[in-house]
């Protein structure tokens, strides 16, 4: 410990005073970036909650939208014919998107030479930046057009937005599913497909549940590939998935427009029910994503 | 030797391994099928869109681009040039107010919050990305554009007024400006994670040795890091651009949906994406139609550029982490 003399003085000279003036300007730059990020989430959540609370009651979620000339007590109305049209446009594109996209990810997984693997990923990376609006645009032409709008078209639009995700989280899953097992069963004499099946499948139920669990928390929040699909509904509960139906995005989207201050707090109300929705099912894709990695990983 | 090891053994073994299965057959052919449609969904796209659209290309042609109009002398002249102007501005000024926000939280995250820190702050900003951009703009239009009329706007105005942007006071809610900050909401997010996860793949052995050499935190950031995953940066900067040139709703929530090219932020304008949105409720003619499909194939060209060269970087960054 001797002749230390340089050091010392490196560390006091008045470059390195800079240099770690910098450095900590940088720091709390970023520190600040990211409480930015946590505000901006904390006021646009917390507005949404504060002035759809008052929105939320029974008649809420039971009642449909009223028609209110102006004079008397208003009568009382709710969404429950967008909540009932958002189930169904939902529940149908998730029945077209998973197969799809669990077929694509075994495809993908399993059976697909590398190559040609690798091609169709980047085509399904690529149809995954294609704005909704666009994907909206798309199904208006090609079905729409000369027929009319229907819940089913929606849920086409939407589908074509969730395979992707479904596809890449099941496959995220398939890769950890250990060779070992395929060779055990392949050995045992079972076929390919039996092995895929009834093997590695059911390894991969938590990914497959985490991707649908995601893609429907974003889905259920789009509204641009309703526009043109399911826009001009009846205010009135519709089971018909033949016929356009009412959803909570596009409910917010019109009343949003309106001026009457009561359909913008039942606005916020349904953006509460929307982003309650989606939070629940972050949360459960999470957990789900969490066990089946673990699981796999970790041997149990 | 009995019959069954015979059976395993044997001519017969080699045999039964190249039988038949009609299981398997069908398991390729189904899941083949299914893995071909991203691709067939993307050239039925491209077809059917370019189809509706092709009216409205015949009659005006790439001047298209470079006409100022939506409906004008009765319902016979449309253009995209004004929507053009809203989406570039709109999108390139929320890209520019991202990128530095973008970046420094995913320094935060990856090399200077504690692991407690990190496991609480990374998931909420996944949720800011999970919000729907119809609950964004619908506070965009309730609480933000109010905020940028009444505080925001005339500060702005008052102490920058001699930037041609801020070069007029806006009037009401709906503006740019407020469009360019429910951009920046938007991106930010999706900026970050992939941010995020790039800087936490620079091998750390590089970063020890800046260190050791007595480089400070942010030098080894600039020096190591960010030349490290630069491509990766450029991948996320593209999603992050694509993300903001294709969204509809929040944008034509805010934006006030008017034709016109105005230098200040604070005037009304329209991008190509909330153009398709606000005409929902139906077009009259049939040219209208082919003229508001022609803007989603303005955006289907735009948007194929863009993923297929950030995939493409995406991919190249990667296959070099494998190499390693």
């Amino acid at each position: 410990m001797s002749a230390q003399a340089p050091t010392a003085d490196l560390f006091r000279s008045e470059r390195m005073r800079r240099r770690r003036i910098v450095n900590w300007i940088v720091e709390g730059a970023a520190t600040v970036a990211a409480l930015l990020a946590v505000a901006v989430l904390v006021i646009v959540v917390g507005s949404v909650v504060s002035r759809g609370w008052g929105a939320l009651n029974l008649d809420f979620f039971t009642k449909t939208p009223a028609l209110y000339s102006g004079f008397g007590p208003r009568p009382a109305s709710g969404i429950a014919n967008a909540i009932i049209g958002t189930l169904i446009i939902i529940g149908i594109a998730l029945l077209m998107a998973l197969p799809v996209g669990i077929l694509t990810a075994i495809y993908l997984n399993e059976l697909a030479p590398r190559r040609l693997a690798g091609v169709l990923t980047l085509a399904f990376d690529v149809l995954n930046g294609i704005p909704a609006i666009v994907l909206g645009i798309f199904v208006f032409v090609f079905v729409v057009v000369g027929h009319g709008q229907a819940a089913w078209k929606a849920s086409f639009a939407l589908a074509i937005l969730m395979v992707p995700m479904i596809a890449r989280s099941t496959q995220e899953v398939l890769a950890l599913v250990p060779v070992s097992m395929r060779e055990a069963s392949l050995a045992l004499g079972a076929a390919k497909w039996r092995t895929t099946l009834s093997v590695v499948l059911p390894q991969a139920v938590g990914g497959i549940v985490t991707g649908a669990t995601l893609a429907t928390a974003r889905a259920a929040g789009e509204t641009a590939p309703l526009l043109f699909t399911s826009a001009l509904y009846s205010d009135s509960i519709s089971y018909d998935p033949r016929q356009p139906v009412a959803s909570i995005p596009m409910f917010i989207f019109t009343s949003a427009e309106q001026a009457d201050p009561v359909l913008h707090q039942q606005a916020w109300g349904a953006a509460a029910v929307l982003i309650g929705i989606i939070l629940i099912a972050s949360l459960i894709a999470r957990w789900f994503a969490d066990r089946s990695v673990r699981r796999l990983k970790g041997e149990r | 030797m009995s019959v069954a090891q015979e059976r395993a053994t044997g001519p017969a073994a080699l045999q039964r391994r190249g039988r038949f299965r009609p299981g398997d057959a069908i398991l390729y052919v189904v899941a083949c099928a299914a893995a071909l449609t991203g691709v067939v969904l993307l050239a039925l796209i491209t077809r059917e869109v370019l189809t509706e659209a092709w009216p409205a290309m015949q009659k005006f042609g790439l001047g298209f681009l470079t006409t100022q109009a939506w409906g004008d002398h009765h319902n016979t002249l449309f253009g995209a040039k004004s929507f053009i102007y809203g989406t570039v501005v709109t999108s390139f000024g929320a890209l520019l107010i991202a990128t530095p926000i973008s970046l420094a939280i995913a320094l935060f995250l990856s090399e200077l919050a504690p692991r407690w820190i990190r496991r609480v702050v990374a998931p909420l900003i996944e949720l800011l990305a999970a919000i729907p951009s119809v609950v964004l703009g619908l506070w965009g239009i309730l609480v933000l554009g109010p905020f940028v009329t009444g505080t925001l706007g005339p500060g702005l105005h008052g102490t920058l007024g001699w930037l041609p942007i801020f070069s007029t006071e806006p009037t009401v809610g709906s503006n740019m400006f407020a469009a360019i900050l429910i951009l920046t909401v938007m991106i930010i997010p999706i900026v970050s994670s992939i941010c995020r996860e790039l800087f936490a793949s620079v091998p750390q052995e590089l970063k020890d040795g800046a260190l050791a050499l007595g480089a400070t935190r942010w030098e080894v950031v600039r020096g190591v890091v960010f030349p490290y995953a630069r491509a990766g940066i450029a991948a996320a900067l593209i999603l992050g651009l694509g993300r903001a040139v294709g969204e509809a709703i929040a944008v034509t929530q805010v934006i006030g949906s008017r034709v016109a090219i105005n230098s200040s932020l604070f005037e009304q304008g329209d991008t190509l994406a909330s153009r398709i949105a606000g005409q929902y409720q139906g077009a009259d003619t049939a040219l209208q139609i082919a003229s508001l499909v022609y803007l989603a194939v303005i955006l289907l060209v735009f948007s194929l550029i863009a993923n297929l060269a950030a995939q493409l970087i995406v991919r190249r960054v990667a296959g070099r982490h494998q190499i390693r």
